[in-house]
């Protein structure tokens, strides 16, 4: 190989490599995951009704979501006459693309992330806000009445939350000054946000159900009075695609969480016995500690009516989330505790 | 030809291709979409550029908010296309002239250095040697210019204020929730329980 080929490879043919690998291995481990998170909230939702939930597949039907995901990707793909064709079937896949584009910035522990980008939360900010295209596109192409519907209730309620959410971002980058999520979960040593910032910590929970359309937020979808909400036309591949997308989401959400209000992965006490888990462990039990309180949530708590959603969105969210933000900032800059 | 000058002629052309979609799609969905992946790909040149910050904002605040509101309104249209077609020709002067202004603003700003070299010898530079985009950008914005951010967000407002009482409805028999009177109410205020006889109903 001569001087020229060989810094090319150095240059871009590796990094390249590098990347993709990277890319991979967190795809997989993902997708991976989500098929075990599925079958734990389909078991936490059981024990709480005293069912038993799925136990055939597998041991303790530990692989139910994979026989789930097969059975639906050997079914026919079945297209609506009227429907748009191309918009109805690039929707699921763009929501299952943005769902996992996220997961670039998330850090797994100290300097774990495929890209560790100085504007971490925004990029994700970003991308979690595009994931409203995908349920509007499909409820549209599907050219049937309930998608429709549900779609529309599901940009009003998305564009709702994004604006709580933000301003409690605000809240936690003005503890932080710094847009990168690694410095966000390092600002966090002496004490997890979720501490000081306890208001806000509910409020990004509550938000984060609502973003997700999870219950009991789930009006986009709302199977009493719209079937399936967007999701009505879909079948076969599309639909798991779109499940795997929303479940993709709801998981980053839970992982923002971590971030932003429980340390990532810090442990809880830097001594002895706490601090020789690798911080990965750490991040994945407060991930899972989270996932479970959305699953509890799904269970125990009947849902809202559409109204009444709007009104926690704008007319309690929005001015209590924006009073902490300048709270927040009076007392950093009253303590000289700004940093 | 390296990375990033093919990243960015990659960019500039979905961009311009998008663009020219946004106004000869048929359907106005599908051109509120494409106007989406132009603004997609913007934010693309923008972060080829260094401005990582505007590029991200860009996507949050006109993909993210304003274009969902543009789909949101145009979903909703009952669109009669013959109709639409019949006013092209009607509205051609106007487009004409706002397409030619731009046209000359463009050939100002591309032969900027023709035209005033003077002006753009320092050139504007995306990123500062010593801070970041977002802490340069807030530096400027809340030090410098504060009163004229000040003064845009009250203007905001006031459009916000205006738009909502221009479409405010004022109906006569509007149902609303009353939540103070819902908690107020009692069990026995609003249960009557009767004792129904076998054989006779109420």
């Amino acid at each position: 190989m001569d001087n020229a080929s060989l810094s090319f490879f150095q240059a871009y043919v590796m990094p390249f490599l590098l990347i993709t690998a990277h890319s991979l291995a967190i795809m997989i481990a993902l997708l991976l995951a989500l098929a075990f998170f599925m079958y734990a909230d389909r078991k936490v939702w059981a024990a709480v009704q005293l069912r038993r939930g799925p136990n055939v597949v597998g041991p303790f039907g530990l692989l139910q979501s994979f026989a789930d995901i097969l059975k639906y990707l050997f079914k026919e793909v079945v297209v609506p006459t009227t429907a748009n064709k191309a918009v109805f079937l690039l929707a699921p896949f763009l929501t299952m693309f943005l769902a996992l584009s996220a997961w670039a910035v998330i850090p797994f522990d100290e300097g774990w992330a495929v890209a560790d980008i100085n504007l971490g939360i925004l990029y994700v900010l970003a991308i979690s806000s595009l994931g409203v295209y995908g349920v509007i596109m499909g409820g549209w192409a599907s050219n049937s009445k309930y998608p429709f519907l549900g779609a529309l209730r599901s940009a009003a309620q998305m564009v709702s939350y994004e604006v709580s959410i933000g301003l409690v971002i605000i809240t936690v980058l003005l503890c932080v000054g710094s847009l990168n999520l690694t410095d966000i979960v390092l600002a966090q040593k002496n004490i997890w946000f979720c501490v000081p910032l306890f208001p806000m910590f509910v409020v990004f929970f509550i938000s984060a159900l609502a973003e997700t359309n999870r219950p009991p937020f789930d009006l986009p979808e709302a199977e009493s009075e719209l079937v399936a909400g967007f999701m009505v036309e879909y079948s076969s591949t599309p639909y798991v695609v779109f499940m795997i997308g929303e479940l993709a989401n709801i998981v980053l959400m839970c992982a923002m969480t971590t971030i932003l209000f429980l340390g990532g992965w810090l442990p809880p006490i830097d001594i002895a016995p706490f601090n020789m888990v690798p911080g990965v462990i750490w991040f994945t039990l407060k991930l899972c500690l989270m996932f479970f309180m959305f699953a509890m949530v799904k269970a125990m708590v009947p849902r809202y009516r559409y109204d009444q959603l709007m009104r926690l969105g704008w007319k309690i969210f929005l001015p209590f989330s924006l009073i902490w933000v300048v709270l927040t900032a009076g007392v950093l800059q009253y303590f000289d505790l700004a940093p | 030809m390296t990375l990033a000058s093919f990243a960015f002629y990659m960019f500039a052309t979905v961009t311009v291709a998008s663009a020219l979609m946004v106004i000869s799609a048929r359907n106005p969905v599908h051109s509120v979409l494409f106007l989406i992946l132009t603004f997609f790909n913007s934010a693309g040149i923008f972060l080829l550029l260094g401005a990582e910050f505007l590029a991200l904002l860009l996507v949050i605040v006109y993909v993210g908010a304003v274009a969902v509101l543009f789909l949101f309104v145009v979903m909703m249209l009952d669109i009669d296309f013959v109709e639409l077609n019949e006013g092209f020709l009607q509205y051609l002067p106007v487009g004409a002239l706002v397409g030619l202004v731009l046209l000359t603003e463009l050939i100002m700003v591309l032969g900027g250095s023709a035209i005033a070299p003077d002006m753009i010898a320092g050139g504007p530079k995306a990123t500062t040697d010593d801070m970041t985009n977002a802490e340069a950008l807030g530096r400027v914005l809340y030090t410098d210019y504060v009163f004229f951010f000040q003064t845009a967000g009250a203007i905001l407002l006031v459009a916000m204020v205006g738009a909502i009482v221009l479409t405010l409805q004022k109906r006569d028999n509007p149902k609303r929730q009353s939540v103070a009177a819902q908690n107020a109410r009692r069990r026995d205020e609003s249960v009557e329980v009767v004792k129904v006889k076998p054989g006779q109903g109420l």
